[in-house]
């Protein structure tokens, strides 16, 4: 399954929307989650005996509690708008991959059960049973889909995949049918409080660790603490950011601006991942049991705020559903909005002169900056709609001498997902990743080849790790991808300087 | 015979009205749980409603992304507008005067409609990925339209209908007084055919009419952070 070869996609120019090719991508699958991912999570072990009609059971569920799921049902015209506006169409052909033929194999099954004219002229409107090979289509292409939204955008009622797709998700899930990827992460989350499993001590260990390389590189302790009591700021970020490069380079540049901007901050052990899978499979109720780790850690801590680290669906969960799910947050500082993204914070201290920063240093660099789907279509940053492209493109401009953007309709709300996203970061789907990535590195490789770009910056976790894995297979460098918080690390002058007492170290090597 | 189709368009209508207020009571009453408004979003209740207008009126997310479809659909749909528009002279008296200014476009509009509807048969034929999403009812939906517009313009242009008697049996139909409808067969085809259309409207993907207005990811405001949304099921799970 996982070791089918394929073919990575050539690039040229422009991206050709290809003819359909039917099946093209049916063979693609991934492991189906064991007992131990489905329990946590309230979901059944197995495939459950009567999978038929408790799917359908749990489809008039979810028609009764999400608005979304009904209307976008109902609407669909079949315009045809959201055809060739899929990446992972555009780099497979398999029309099941178009938004509305993904749509449409959960809307078959909607029509001949939940409609008149699908109930009794089923052949005439396309309406078909749920049999064995639908369920096994769903699998199938419900994984190949990144929840990324660009459909949405380009749809006249505005029908957004992702929320059929994670409703497909949730009812795979509810009769047994998990995906291996997404459930193991969040029952390791439930008992370890990561996605990677990362334990406390490991944690404080490695936070240490970076506080070291600082201290070497630079000559200033700055300090990432943890599980502090009475900080002012709890940093939120992807698990990923402990260790995981670019990643880390992204954790650095956090914890220089906050020393430089004069915050006292934590981490948490409670806390200690941003990353909520619970949005890609669907479920509400996972979703709001991994967001209330969030606001327990806040409460125990008693910080005043909450900021977010680079993460694209994280953010997207912070922004528009924190608030709802783990809310009210009225026992934080009023004067700061719940939560805050990083390169929110940033750029206010930019912009209040707090940080001195050296473009200079990122001078061996040509930077164009890949907007992450769910941060781009699903969220915003500061006052203004359209800040979430703007904020992270300013503070970048800030601290780097040469920026270009890619295409303007591969940017923005037009952007490409990196191929990995909504649960599909595991390497048993490495085939519809690599070709999903297509049109977003032919717009790379363009702007490097027309602008002389050679690094492109992102603020998601599994943009950075999608981009290391797939560049290779288009024969780029996987060190071309890099954290926008790494660029601010490189630039930002540390003129808080350490009492020697506070340097890492100080005091042990006494013997000497 | 007249009769008779009085009786189909009480029926229609009854089962228009009905089908449509049960549509738009399910989707009102249907919580949406999370804020998901396609972003950039408008921040205030102001800015939904003007992005909505133009959504309607102007297919801003279709004009985004393919212009044939848009230029198809836009000219059907307005032309489509501006003919109810001029219809409804057959059915109040006197006309006001809005509706006679726009009699003479009425015509032009008819064309636009049938040659938009025309546009987009074609595209469903030939452009493989809309033909792989095409269900047998996705052409004849299209079908009926233009056999609607095209039997219309026949009244208009070939065999002249006596609008005069049509108004009168429209009127009848409203104080049940009974009127007599010509028998001309572009007349009747077209009042079948619209009959046919006010009964399939609330089964079928003509839906998209009220289910535009209750798409979160294009009505809702962008102001999770600032206001807190809850659905009704999703509070229970915070009492439990």
């Amino acid at each position: 399954m996982a070791k089918a070869k394929f073919e990575t996609p050539e690039l040229s120019e422009f991206v050709d929307v290809p003819n359909i090719e039917e099946g093209a991508m049916s063979h693609s699958t991934c492991f189906v989650a064991k007992p131990e991912h489905q329990e946590p999570l309230n979901f059944p072990g197995e495939r459950v005996e009567d999978w038929h009609d408790k799917a359908i059971e749990k489809m008039g569920d979810l028609l009764s509690r999400y608005r979304s799921f009904r209307v976008y049902l109902d609407s669909c015209v079949k315009c045809g708008s959201c055809t060739d506006k899929c990446h992972y169409f555009l780099g497979t052909n398999d029309p099941k991959n178009m938004p509305v033929g993904r749509q449409d194999l959960l809307r078959k099954v909607y029509r001949r059960y939940f409609t008149f004219a699908g109930k009794y002229f089923p052949k005439l409107v396309g309406a078909a049973d749920l049999t064995e090979e639908v369920l096994d289509d769903w699998y199938s292409y419900f994984h190949q889909c990144s929840q990324c939204r660009r459909c949405s955008v380009f749809c006249p009622y505005g029908i957004d995949t992702a929320e059929i797709s994670m409703a497909a998700r949730e009812i795979l899930a509810s009769v047994g049918i998990g995906q291996k990827y997404c459930n193991e992460i969040i029952a390791k989350v439930y008992k370890i409080g990561n996605n990677l499993g990362l334990p406390g001590p490991a944690l404080a260990n490695t936070l240490e660790g970076l506080e070291e390389d600082v201290y070497d590189e630079d000559g200033v302790a700055v300090k990432y603490p943890l599980d502090v009591k009475g900080a002012d700021i709890l940093l939120v970020t992807p698990s990923a950011d402990f260790f995981a490069e670019p990643h880390v380079d992204g954790l650095i540049g956090y914890g220089k601006v906050f020393h430089e901007a004069g915050v006292s901050w934590t981490l948490s052990t409670t806390a200690s991942e941003a990353a909520n899978f619970g949005m890609f499979i669907g479920s509400y109720e996972n979703m709001r049991r991994i967001s209330l780790r969030i606001r327990e850690a806040a409460l125990e801590l008693g910080v005043k705020r909450i900021v977010f680290g680079e993460c694209g669906h994280a953010w997207r969960v912070a922004y528009s559903f924190l608030n709802t799910l783990a809310g009210p947050f009225d026992f934080l500082d009023p004067d700061y909005p719940v939560p805050q993204h990083i390169c929110e914070f940033t750029w206010n201290e930019i912009q209040q002169g707090t940080l001195e920063l050296d473009k200079s240093e990122n001078d061996e660099m040509t930077l164009t900056f890949h907007d992450s789907c769910n941060v781009a279509r699903a969220t915003r940053m500061g006052d203004t709609p359209g800040g979430q492209f703007d904020i992270p493109r300013n503070v970048i401009k800030a601290v780097c001498n040469n920026y270009h953007d890619m295409e303007w309709d591969t940017i923005h709300e037009r952007t490409f997902c990196c191929g990995g996203g909504g649960g599909l970061l595991t390497d048993d789907l490495m085939e519809i990743r690599v070709k999903g990535a297509l049109p977003r590195m032919t717009a790379l490789q363009n702007v490097m080849n027309e602008k002389g770009v050679t690094h492109m910056a992102a603020i998601c976790a599994i943009c950075k790790s999608q981009f290391t894995k797939v560049l290779p297979y288009y024969g780029m460098d996987m060190y071309q991808i890099v954290s926008v918080h790494q660029l601010v690390s490189n630039a930002i002058v540390l003129n808080r300087k350490t009492p020697p007492e506070e340097a890492p170290g100080y005091g042990e090597d006494d013997g000497d | 015979m007249s009769t008779v189709y009085a009786l189909l368009f009480i029926v229609a209508t009854i089962v228009l009205v009905l089908g449509l207020a049960r549509k738009i009571v399910q989707y009102a009453k249907t919580p949406a749980p999370l804020k998901i408004p396609t972003t950039p979003a408008p921040v205030t209740q102001a800015g939904v409603v003007l992005r909505m207008f133009r959504e309607v009126v102007f297919f801003e997310s279709l004009f985004k992304s393919t212009k044939w479809t848009w230029i198809f659909s836009w000219m059907f749909h307005m032309g489509l507008f501006v003919v109810l528009a001029r219809h409804v002279r057959y059915f109040v008296d006197p006309v006001p005067l809005p509706i006679a200014l726009i009699q003479p476009f009425g015509i032009y509009a008819g064309f636009a409609m049938v040659a938009g509807l025309g546009g987009l048969f074609l595209r469903r034929i030939f452009v493989d990925r809309v033909r792989y999403i095409s269900a047998p009812s996705d052409y004849l939906m299209l079908l009926l339209l233009i056999f609607i517009g095209f039997s219309g313009l026949m009244m208009k242009f070939l065999v002249h209908t006596d609008v005069v008697m049509v108004k009168q049996f429209f009127g009848g139909l409203f104080t049940l007084s009974g009127g007599e409808l010509p028998m001309d067969f572009a007349l009747i085809m077209h009042l079948t055919l619209v009959v046919v259309l006010m009964i399939i409207l609330p089964f079928s993907k003509l839906l998209h009419i009220p289910g535009i207005f209750f798409s979160p990811s294009r009505n809702q405001v962008d102001n999770p952070r600032e206001k807190r949304h809850l659905a009704p099921w999703a509070k229970k799970l915070e009492e439990s």
